[in-house]
Order: C-alpha cells, then sequence, then structure tokens
C-alpha cells in the first residue's frame, strides 16, 4: 500500500434493507414495522390516501391544508397543550400532504413511545380543526405564495410545471394551491377533506426503529382499533401534457443575475415497468454529480455551480426536468449544451464506463440510503404510496446491475423527448429575449410571475 | 381543559465509541467503530476557514475547497468525484469561518480508496493544479455567489449579519464568499502559499466512522499519510476576543427584492464549547425551535403578526459567537411592527427569565435531534472532526447532552439578563425594495451599519 498506487476494494460485506412485518387490523388499517436497534429512537409515520390528487375540484390546497391542520387540536386537548405536551417529549408531530399522499409523521425516543403516540393517534383520527387555526394556516399559505414569487428557484419549479400541464390537469397548479383557491377554503371543506379520506383502509402506519413488533402492536391496535369508516375511492390524477411541440416561456425577473432554467416535459408514472432503465439513464444524464450535464455547464464551462435533471415520481405522470442556474449572457450557450446532451443520450450508446459508474453507484449508495429511522419509514412509505412488491428493496440493486447499455439507449429513445421539450427561464427578459428568439427553439411568450 | 401531567423518565445514555491517535508528521486521528451497517464515513476537518484570508482575498477558503476536487498528484481532474461515486459513496466538502470540512461516506469495503483520495490530495495537491482549472472554478463560485446570494432573496444577510456584529477587521467581519473582484484577484501562487500554509496534517484532524476494522484502519491512515510532511506553522490569527456585547444598538436596514420584510437579530453570546455557552443555545431553542417556542407561539400563532421565527447560535469557538432570531412579517405587517413585536419579546425574556419546563422542553427537544442525528455515520464523523479540531479531545461529543442538561433556568434567566439588553442588539431588516421606496427616507434613516451607544 503506498500512495502511488491506487487501491482496489476488498470483499463487500452483505447489507439487507431491515426486514419488516407487516398486518392489517380488523377496521382495515394497515401496520408496518421494521425493528431496528441500533439507538434509542423511532419513528412513526401515517400515510394516507388524501394527496392533492384526490382534492374536489376548485378545492386546489385543501389536502396540504388539512394535513398541516392535523396538530391543531384533539377533543381532549387543543392546539397549544398539545404541542407543549409533545414538545416536553422532545417530539412534534408534523402533517403534510404531497400529490399522492398526506403523511403525519414523529421522531421520538424509545422511553417516551407511549406516551406520545396516544396523541399522534388522536391527531390522526379526531382533529377538530378550530376555525381560527384554518383561517391562520390560510394565511401562512398566501404569505408563502408571496414569498415564492421572489424566489426564483421555487418560482421556476411552479412555472414549469404550469406551462407544461393541460389546464384540466391538477398538476398544473401549485400543490398547496393558489391564493385564489386556497382564499375559498373553509373549515368545511377540511372536515369534509378529512372524513372522506383520513380512514382506516386507507391509511398504513409506519413504526420504524427501537421497538418489539408485538408491543408496538398492542400499542397501536389500543390506539387506534376503535377508529372505523370508509374511505372514498383512489383518484387516478389527470396527467395530460398542455401540448407535444416545443415552447418557450420567459418569467420576468428584472435585473435577476441569473436566469434559472427549467428544460423537459411530463414524464412517466413511477410504476412504469422501465423504471430502473430510466433511473440509469437519468443518473448517466444528469442524475450525478459526474453526470454529462453537469460536467459539460459546470466542469467544462463554468456555466453553473449547478445542473441536474430528474424525473418527478408521482402515481400518474410527473415532470421530467432538467435545472440549472447560469448568468444571463450565457443562458442561450447553457440551453444549447443541454440539448446536445440530451441529443447525444438518444443516438448513441453510453459508455461502459458510464454504464459502470451510474450502476455501482445506486447499488453502493443503497446502504447510506437507510441509515435513519426516518429514512426506513419513508422508504416503506414509497411501497405503500405506489403498491409496489414487497420484495422492492430485497430486488433493487440486482435490478440496476442488471441495466444494459442497449436498456438505457432505449430509456432515452422512449422517454426523454426533444422535439417536445419545453423550456421556462426565470430571468432578466431584456437580456436574454433577443438571443433566445433567434434560437427559434419553438413560440416564445414573456409573462410576469 | 385539564393539565396534562408528564411523567420524564430519566434520559438514556447514549455513547459514541472512541479511539484516537497521532501520526509523526502531527495528523490527528478518531475512530468510531459502529457495525449496524456496511458503511464508512470518513471526515477530514482543516483548521482553517474564511478567517484565514488575507486583505483583498475573500472568498479564498472556499475557492480553495473547490479546488481540492480538482484532481492531485495521483488523480485526473473531475476524477475524485468519479472515484468516490463509483465506489457508490457520497461526498462533498464545505467551508466555514473557521475551519473547512471535507467527507465522503462509502460501502466499508471501499474505505481505502477514500483514505488514498484525501491522502493524495492532502500531500500532493499542486501537480494537479493548472491556471484553466482555477479560471473554470472561479467561474463556478461566481455562479454559486449569484445563486445563493445574490439572486435568493434576503441572500445577503450571511454576509451582513456578521459584517454588522463583527467589527472591521475582527476576522469573522469580511465576507465568506467573497467579491467577484477578489475572487477574481486569486491567483496559482495563492493556490500554492494557501496550500504549504493550511493543508498540512498538523492543522488537520481525520475522523474514521462507521464499519471498519481498526487495525486495518490504520495501517491504511499510516501508509497514506505518515510520509505527508509536518507544516511549518501557520501565521496566528489577530487577537478573536471582543468585549462581552456589542456596547450599542446596531442597525442596518436592506431594501432587497423580497416580499415581505424579515428581521435578523443578532447577539453577541458566548463562544461555542464556553459553559455559557449552553445557556445561550437552550435560549435560541427557547424562543425559537419549533412550534411551542416563545417566539412562535406569541408571534406566529397568539398574535398572527410572523409567518416563521426561528433562533439559533453560529457556533463559532473563538472570540465570540452569535445568537440570532430570525423572523419573518406577515403581509400587511410592517417593519417597524415587526421589529417592535419581536423586542417585545426579547424585553420579556430580559425581564423575566424563563421557567424550568421552558428549558425542560428545549433539552427534550435538542436530545431527541441529537440522538436521531446520530444515527448518521457521516454526522457523527463530522461531529467527532469537530471537537478534535476545536478542543482537541473528541470524546467531548459524550458530554454534549450533560451539558445541556445541566442548564437550569437561572442560567438562562441570567444569560438573558446580560445580552439581551440595547447594548447587545444587532438589527439587520429586509425591506421589500417596492415598500421602502414608497416610504421614502423614513424607513432607510438606519441604512448602512452604525454604531447607537445605548
Amino acid at each position: 500500500m503506498t500512495i502511488a498506487t491506487r487501491p482496489q476494494p476488498g470483499p463487500a460485506r452483505e447489507y439487507h434493507f431491515p426486514t419488516f412485518e407487516r398486518c392489517t387490523l380488523a377496521n382495515g388499517l394497515t401496520l408496518l414495522i421494521a425493528p431496528s436497534h441500533s439507538l434509542q429512537v423511532v419513528t412513526v409515520l401515517a400515510i394516507v390516501d388524501a394527496g392533492a390528487v384526490a382534492e374536489p375540484g376548485g378545492q386546489e390546497g385543501v389536502a396540504v391544508l388539512t394535513a398541516r391542520a392535523l396538530n391543531e387540536g384533539t377533543p381532549k386537548y387543543d392546539g397549544e397543550t398539545l404541542t407543549d405536551y409533545l414538545e416536553q417529549l422532545g417530539t412534534s408531530v408534523g402533517g403534510g400532504a404531497s400529490w399522492d399522499s398526506a403523511s403525519l409523521a414523529m421522531t421520538v425516543l424509545h422511553d417516551n413511545l407511549d406516551n406520545a403516540f396516544a396523541h399522534f393517534a388522536e391527531v390522526l383520527v379526531a382533529p377538530t380543526f378550530p376555525v381560527a387555526a384554518i383561517e391562520r394556516l390560510k394565511g401562512e399559505r398566501i404569505a408563502e405564495l408571496m414569498q415564492i414569487e421572489s424566489e426564483p428557484r421555487e418560482l421556476a419549479d411552479e412555472k414549469f410545471d404550469e406551462y407544461i400541464y393541460d389546464a384540466t390537469s391538477r398538476f398544473r397548479l401549485p400543490l398547496g394551491g393558489t391564493a385564489e383557491s386556497v382564499n375559498g377554503l373553509t373549515r368545511n371543506e377540511v372536515v369534509a377533506f378529512h372524513a372522506s379520506r383520513y380512514q382506516p383502509s386507507a391509511t398504513t402506519l409506519i413504526i420504524a426503529g427501537d421497538v418489539e413488533a408485538d408491543s408496538v402492536e398492542l400499542m397501536v391496535a389500543g390506539a387506534l382499533e376503535a377508529w372505523t369508516g370508509i374511505a372514498a375511492p383512489t383518484v387516478r390524477a389527470n396527467d395530460k401534457p398542455a401540448r407535444t411541440s416545443r415552447a418557450v416561456r420567459i418569467v420576468r425577473k428584472e435585473d435577476a443575475p441569473q436566469s434559472e432554467v427549467r428544460i423537459g416535459h411530463v414524464g412517466v408514472p413511477r410504476t412504469h415497468p422501465d423504471y430502473f432503465s430510466i433511473t440509469v439513464m437519468n443518473a448517466v444524464l444528469g442524475g450525478l454529480f459526474s453526470s454529462r450535464i453537469n460536467l459539460n455547464l459546470r466542469e467544462v464551462h463554468g456555466y453553473t455551480y449547478g445542473a441536474s435533471s430528474a424525473f418527478d415520481w408521482r402515481r400518474e405522470a410527473g415532470p421530467f426536468v432538467i435545472g440549472t442556474a447560469v448568468a444571463s449572457d450565457v443562458t442561450v450557450a447553457a440551453i444549447q449544451e443541454t440539448f446536445k446532451e440530451i441529443d447525444r443520450m438518444r443516438v448513441e450508446p453510453i459508455s461502459e464506463s458510464e454504464l459502470s459508474l451510474a450502476t455501482s453507484y445506486l447499488e453502493g449508495v443503497f446502504p447510506i440510503r437507510y441509515e435513519t429511522t426516518a429514512a426506513i419509514a419513508a422508504a416503506l412509505a414509497t411501497l405503500t404510496i405506489y403498491n409496489l412488491p414487497v420484495d422492492w428493496y430485497d430486488t433493487y440493486r440486482a435490478r440496476i446491475s442488471a441495466v444494459t447499455i442497449n436498456d438505457v439507449l432505449e430509456a432515452a429513445r422512449k422517454h426523454v423527448h426533444p422535439e417536445s421539450l419545453q423550456i421556462v427561464i426565470v430571468g432578466d427578459a431584456g437580456a436574454i429575449w433577443e438571443p433566445l428568439e433567434a434560437l427559434a427553439l419553438g413560440p416564445l411568450d414573456v409573462v410576469s410571475p | 381543559m385539564d393539565t396534562l401531567y408528564i411523567t420524564l423518565k430519566p434520559m438514556t445514555v447514549m455513547r459514541i465509541p472512541i479511539e484516537t491517535f497521532r501520526l509523526e508528521n502531527g495528523l490527528f486521528v478518531t475512530l468510531s467503530e459502529d457495525h449496524t451497517a456496511p458503511i464508512v464515513a470518513v471526515n477530514l476537518w482543516y483548521h482553517v476557514g474564511s478567517a484565514n484570508e488575507r486583505h483583498g482575498r475573500t472568498g479564498f477558503a472556499h475557492l480553495f475547497e473547490h479546488m481540492l476536487f480538482q484532481g492531485s498528484e495521483h488523480v485526473e481532474a473531475n476524477e475524485h468525484f468519479e472515484l468516490v461515486q463509483r465506489a457508490g459513496g457520497t461526498l462533498n466538502g464545505s467551508t466555514w469561518l473557521d475551519r473547512t470540512n471535507y467527507f465522503e461516506t462509502v460501502p466499508s469495503n471501499q474505505l481505502a480508496i477514500a483514505l488514498w483520495l484525501e491522502a493524495d490530495r492532502m500531500g500532493a495537491l499542486l501537480p494537479a493544479m493548472t491556471q484553466q482549472k482555477l479560471d473554470t472554478q472561479r467561474d463556478v463560485v461566481s455562479n454559486e455567489r449569484r445563486w445563493s446570494v445574490d439572486n435568493q432573496p434576503y441572500g445577503t444577510w450571511w454576509e451582513k449579519l456578521p459584517a454588522l456584529a463583527y467589527p472591521d477587521p475582527h476576522p469573522f467581519h469580511h465576507s465568506l464568499i467573497g467579491s467577484f473582484e477578489d475572487l477574481n484577484a486569486a491567483s496559482l501562487e495563492d493556490i500554492a502559499h494557501f496550500f504549504a500554509t493550511y493543508y498540512t496534517p498538523d492543522n488537520a484532524v481525520l475522523t474514521i466512522a462507521g464499519d471498519f476494522d481498526p487495525r486495518e484502519a490504520r495501517e491504511l491512515v499510516e501508509s497514506y499519510f505518515a510520509a505527508i510532511p509536518r507544516g511549518k506553522g501557520k501565521p496566528p490569527l489577530p487577537d478573536m476576543s471582543l468585549p462581552a456585547t456589542f456596547g450599542g444598538t446596531l442597525r442596518e436596514v436592506v431594501k432587497d427584492d423580497v416580499s415581505l420584510p424579515r428581521l435578523y437579530l443578532g447577539f453577541r453570546s458566548p463562544p461555542f464549547g464556553s459553559s455559557e455557552y449552553y445557556a445561550a443555545s437552550i435560549t435560541g431553542a427557547i424562543l425559537g425551535m419549533r412550534k411551542g417556542s416563545r417566539l412562535q407561539r406569541a408571534l406566529v400563532r397568539e398574535r398572527e403578526v410572523a409567518t416563521d421565527a426561528t433562533a439559533f447560535t453560529f457556533d463559532l469557538p473563538m472570540g465570540a459567537d452569535i445568537l440570532v432570531v430570525d423572523v419573518t412579517a406577515r403581509p400587511g405587517i410592517t417593519p417597524e411592527r415587526l421589529e417592535h413585536e419581536v423586542v417585545a419579546e426579547i424585553e420579556r425574556v430580559r425581564i423575566d427569565g424563563v421557567t424550568q419546563s421552558e428549558v425542560d422542553r428545549a433539552v427534550a427537544l435538542i436530545g431527541t435531534d441529537f440522538v436521531a442525528s446520530m444515527q448518521q455515520a457521516s454526522e457523527r464523523a463530522d461531529q467527532l472532526s469537530r471537537f478534535a479540531t476545536y478542543f482537541g479531545d473528541p470524546s467531548f461529543i459524550n458530554d454534549q447532552m450533560n451539558r445541556y442538561r445541566s442548564v437550569t433556568a437561572e442560567d438562562v434567566t441570567q444569560f438573558t439578563a446580560t445580552h439581551f439588553g440595547e447594548d447587545n442588539r444587532a438589527f439587520l431588516m429586509y425591506v421589500p425594495r417596492d415598500v421602502a421606496e414608497n416610504a421614502g427616507s423614513e424607513t432607510t434613516a438606519g441604512a448602512d451599519a452604525a454604531m447607537v451607544t445605548a
């Protein structure tokens, strides 16, 4: 072993994703328990089929508002008392919603689990939704929307979604709703959404960490077996694109020192059979630091601090998007380089070395992703939300390593569409409009935030 | 509503295993075994940050950090990232006012490549340095500055607040990310000089945490690092010490492209690791940690004048630290009203002190977060490096929760009584540009840092 000789890896030690137990209570509640005793900490995560795609039309934002308001009071305790009690136990119970599900989560030390869980269950099942709390949370969402208007990164993400989805798609509007839709919500809509969606048969409770399966089952049954009700059926989102030809939009931000650029189109549903080849293809294109787009835009040209590509996985097709931030004067050049990389991905096979970099990275980081109870619980949530087979994580690495050069080429040809790329730029319209127009990528418009 | 009766069980004791040794060249090494998962974290702290920069070279420590990913004698350009990712690992580096760290987490059978990469760039960076690489990274860092500071609402706060709280030429006064002008002035000679002065084994600590065999790890460290020569010593930092308070009220108003006013209120506070530090840190948690904290309860929930409120310390171990309160206004709340409401809460704490129950809440939350964070090998390694760098003893990590638990309500009350007065407040107020312009000179009367004697 000397510094002049590059070391080789030793034999890999075996790794298995934490084993978990699955059971269903008589009321239909699914329970997933993943015991792990390295530290005395436990994550409790409830996943409910109550995401934004399930919102009634015109009530955009009710899913997020409902989830955020869960911890504002129960029949026994008002929100403030509840908050203080849980925080004295070193924890807090927080709700949130994504497109496909709502969640309620807490991480707590083992010794405080029983005390904290009794309140967690109440918060999930019997929130009181005080009018004052609903109104305050609505105000906070309006403030959040105002903040996004002056925050180029989030603004670019929101404007991109708005641009690429059809007017009939829920995905077109922000997850948390617009000012107009949120202003229209009242406690009634929140109560109704909770009553129709937060039901045992639509809920999976995940408990990961320092617990024994038997005693935790008893704890959950004690708190939740009396919970009954019938859930509204799962809603399938409409993921229709706005158009199938290229188009460009500039969102005006006068004197911005950088352009926030988003390039992409409506992508692929999470359960698509090409999931693994798409994952490897994306790693080569823009998923890793050493990916083509980042090396080109950052390390070769110095245009940016970073550039990446991603498939935003949802039950129905979420966006495929390449994102970067570049100085105004190199915006067009950066877009041209990005287009080159997209084309190259589709016309020529990647090298053996690129394939092995992507697959060995994805296989290697797998155990690093699941070090914490929160990460293990989130992984089990993914199984639940997308209804993946229970051996998903046991077979993940083998399926990644089975992806071939040809699979990657096929995935790029099938799922990346240069002719229908949508481009959204938040930036200094005065500085970038002319060169962009000259590029003639497609119809171009300029809008205000 | 009935009152809840809470029975708190005694806190579980968690001990991170620690073994240390020092190579002859001065490199301090900490090993911390844990075989939960087949992964291992490698973490290096160099005891150099923006505080060590010379005049006219603001941002250099951070630019230099970027250059450490550009290859070394046996590693090609861009290969550093690639080799770690090919090994199935994650990696990065970061620069702070007083230190720079580099870290990777890899499958445990890849420990050798991580150590080898770190050793090669510590021992032989300069053969790989070229003008072209420097020029490219200068562009990358300029874009990082635009992205994280100039094109972000409130993005300048983290250079403006230290500038306000540490008087020029204190080493914490100037910008960490640096000015475009200074970045442009950086040369290859600067790189060589900085490397020779600060990137030496006796100015670094190395931590390995996770799944490894200690004998094998030690052999690897010795074979890769032992031949790197000790440095010739670094120039001492100027006197870092500062009075316990600012000695007045400091104020700056910034007109920015923001939608809502936001106040950063800084207080000079005792250095990280000092006995008083823990009271300051708990004060931050009482004021701004989670929904039950004073500011969130009073300003966000009850009076609805703020959309969010947090408080935290910078955790600087030399000279003086800053405790920062960060509160964003609700739509329709003026900067004046926001300031008035925040100051009212600060006054309440200063005059009436805090309760033991508030201290207990803070310690319980800090305790859970601490244990939860220790699940990650990378976090254990980083904290061990931190205590080794700052205090020469990584085992301080195992005392942290006891030090928090030993703080009483009287300690916190004593801290706020002495540090929350008008002689120790730095107001950095962000005001939406259009509001500021409509309001005319009144709103901006306090513009530019100005010392006002209390």
